[in-house]
């Protein structure tokens, strides 16, 4: 066992934790005022109820025995992890991926903000985690997976986490239905200042989800930080050329939104990629994310602050620009299109997306359908104008 | 007894509170609100979705003041506050039928 | 002149100010209150202790126009404000006795 390795992975589990209370105050921030304790807690809700059902079989469906599709209960209840001990310890990498089973059903409040009952959302996410997230991270991220196997690459979890959360986001907006008001009625978001503060966390601790992937203290996860921060920063300055010459002004929303997307995009090429990639996969996702936020009008879905656009057009974006940009001299042994190594990647990188996506908006679909028909998925037209703070939690965020 | 009420430029408050301390008076009662008028509001895009913001932010001041130095007062107000472009506010002046210092009890010219 | 002011319902506010708009007022100030009336207020926890929470929001509205036009302005705000549920709030009317148009000066019937 290396201790430096151990150090970073469990480093980076700390990282990736605190992105979720960063998530919560980026979304809280662009919610209206009488719905910010409402999204607040669904985020931060997520860290005590995922933990407790990774632990129990989360874990175990994700990364036990040898199963293509999913995979058993011989991890149940954290049993037997010392099995996986390696250069890090076992207990070590469940630490690190219990923070990514959390942080992957928060990025679904982000579409469903201001409508959905805080009792149904628990009922959502928990068995999401179980039925949607684990058999994904099993095809991922474990070696025996069948996305794995075949030869498709993700680094920290672009189709795992954010087309996998992103198209859950859309199955579950379609069935919900849309915020009352919405289109007639204007939501702006009521504290940007927020928004801000959790950015910056995010931003903070996606070096530790994107490098921390690594599982090693080494030369790639040195290259994954450098790449996270460049596309988050280049994924920023795309956005806003955009938006100042579309709209006339940079806003903080902007800067916000396009750092996310960087960082997104980057998520699944951190440490198959070096040199300029992090900078053109960054501005990409900037730019096409940008042009991705017409989508939710045409289409009349109301995914109130556009996860489709950042997390599910970002994740394959940056799925499928790593069938570009891979290069075997900085890790692996996968070239893509531009590196020399044909179509080969890019057709593998293609069929994760694909999959990925089909197989969570299916789920989801249904799931949501089941949900909505026995308990109800929204809050009651009341419910709705009083918001949620008041109406699901019995507080106020500003009472005097 | 006379109540004045100004609706004002937020950045002029210290000038209008500097002038209405000159001339001796001695109390101010101030609040955030929202208004709009000729001004108009503005134009606010959020992720591309514009919002036309139909309020722009004002302060709303009252003064209560003997019925003597009422047009003094409202003069003084609309001197300090003015600065020519659109927007500058309104001052309008309502009769007081009574009014009580709270501490003292006292009652009418003696409680302003 | 008058000054109507209004205490309305949060979410009527846009109704209201539309409605107003659509009669040719050009302008309203709104501020934000809280107040008790027959409607109550609710309850809200906090680590297990219950409050009352006596005062509701509110929006106040003034607006300052001419006496001919006052029960038009007063009949468009019950009308866009009404939900017929307690706590729709209220509007009383008072005189103004000098109104001024801080930026020009106007004052009177010209200052509305």
């Amino acid at each position: 066992m290396d201790s430096g390795d151990t150090a970073w992975v469990l480093m980076s589990a700390a990282l990736v934790l605190f992105m979720t209370p960063g998530l919560a105050f980026f979304y809280a921030g662009m919610v209206r005022s009488k719905n910010v304790l409402g999204m607040l807690m669904q985020n931060v809700f997520a860290m005590g109820l995922i933990s407790v059902i990774w632990a129990i079989i989360g874990f175990s469906l994700a990364f036990g025995g040898t199963g293509s599709i999913v995979g058993n209960l011989d991890f149940a209840w954290l049993s037997g992890v010392t099995d996986l001990d390696g250069n890090i310890p076992g207990m070590a990498f469940v630490a690190f991926q219990m923070m990514f089973a959390v942080i992957t059903p928060a990025l679904i409040t982000g579409a469903t903000a201001d409508r959905l009952k805080f009792s149904s959302y628990a009922i959502l996410i928990g068995i999401w985690s179980i039925v949607v997230y684990a058999p994904v991270a099993r095809w991922v991220f474990n070696e025996n997976g069948w996305l794995f196997d075949m030869g498709a690459l993700d680094f920290a979890g672009g189709a795992a986490i954010h087309i996998n959360a992103g198209m859950a986001a859309l199955a579950v907006v379609i069935v919900i239905g849309n915020r009352r008001g919405h289109g007639h009625e204007p939501m702006p978001p009521h504290n940007l200042p927020f928004t801000m503060l959790g950015t910056g966390i995010l931003w903070f601790g996606w070096i530790g989800f994107n490098a921390g992937s690594a599982l090693a203290a080494d030369g790639v996860a040195a290259q994954a930080v450098v790449n996270t921060h460049l596309a988050a920063a280049a994924g920023m300055l795309g956005w806003l050329a955009v938006e100042r010459i579309k709209t006339g002004h940079a806003t903080t929303l902007g800067a916000a939104s396009g750092a996310v997307t960087g960082l997104v995009a980057i998520t699944p090429c951190a440490g198959f990629v070096g040199g300029a990639a992090p900078l053109i996969i960054g501005a990409i996702a900037g730019i096409g994310c940008f042009a991705a936020l017409g989508i939710k009008a045409k289409m009349n879905w109301d995914d109130s602050l556009d996860v489709i656009a950042v997390h599910l057009v970002g994740g394959v974006i940056g799925t499928l620009l790593l069938g570009f940009f891979a290069d075997a001299s900085i890790n692996g042994d996968t070239d893509g299109l531009l590196f020399g190594g044909g179509a080969e990647l890019l057709k593998d990188q293609f069929v994760a997306a694909g999959a990925v996506a089909a197989f969570s908006f299916a789920v989801t679909f249904a799931l949501a359908h089941a949900i909505r028909a026995t308990v109800g998925l929204r809050v009651s037209p009341e419910d709705e104008r009083i918001g949620l703070d008041q109406s699901q939690h019995a507080e106020s965020a500003y009472s005097s | 007894m006379k109540l004045i009420t100004g609706i004002i430029k937020p950045f002029k408050l210290d000038d209008v509170k500097d002038a209405l301390k000159a001339i001796g008076v001695t109390g101010i009662t101030v609040s955030e609100v929202r208004g709009f008028g000729r001004q108009g509001g503005h134009t606010e895009t959020y992720r591309g979705a514009e919002y036309q913001i139909d309020f722009v932010p004002k302060v709303s001041l009252r003064v209560v003041i003997d019925d003597d130095r009422a047009d003094q007062v409202v003069d003084t107000i609309a001197t300090a506050a003015a600065t020519g472009k659109i927007g500058d506010g309104k001052i309008w002046v309502t009769a007081v039928e009574r009014v009580v210092r709270i501490r003292t009890g006292d009652e009418g010219t003696d409680a302003i | 002149m008058k000054l109507v002011t209004a205490v309305i319902k949060p979410f009527k506010l846009d109704d209201v100010k539309d409605a107003l708009k659509a009669a040719g007022i050009a302008g309203i100030t709104v501020s934000e209150v809280r107040g008790f009336g027959r409607q109550g207020g609710h309850t809200e926890t906090y680590r297990g202790a219950e409050y009352k929470i006596d005062f509701v929001p509110k929006v106040s509205i003034r607006v300052v126009v001419a006496a001919d036009a006052v029960d038009s302005v007063v009949e468009t705000i019950v009308s866009s404000a009404a939900t017929g549920k307690i706590g729709d709030g209220k509007i009383w009317v008072t005189d103004v006795e000098r109104l001024v148009r801080i930026r020009t000066s106007e004052e009177g019937a010209d200052a509305v």
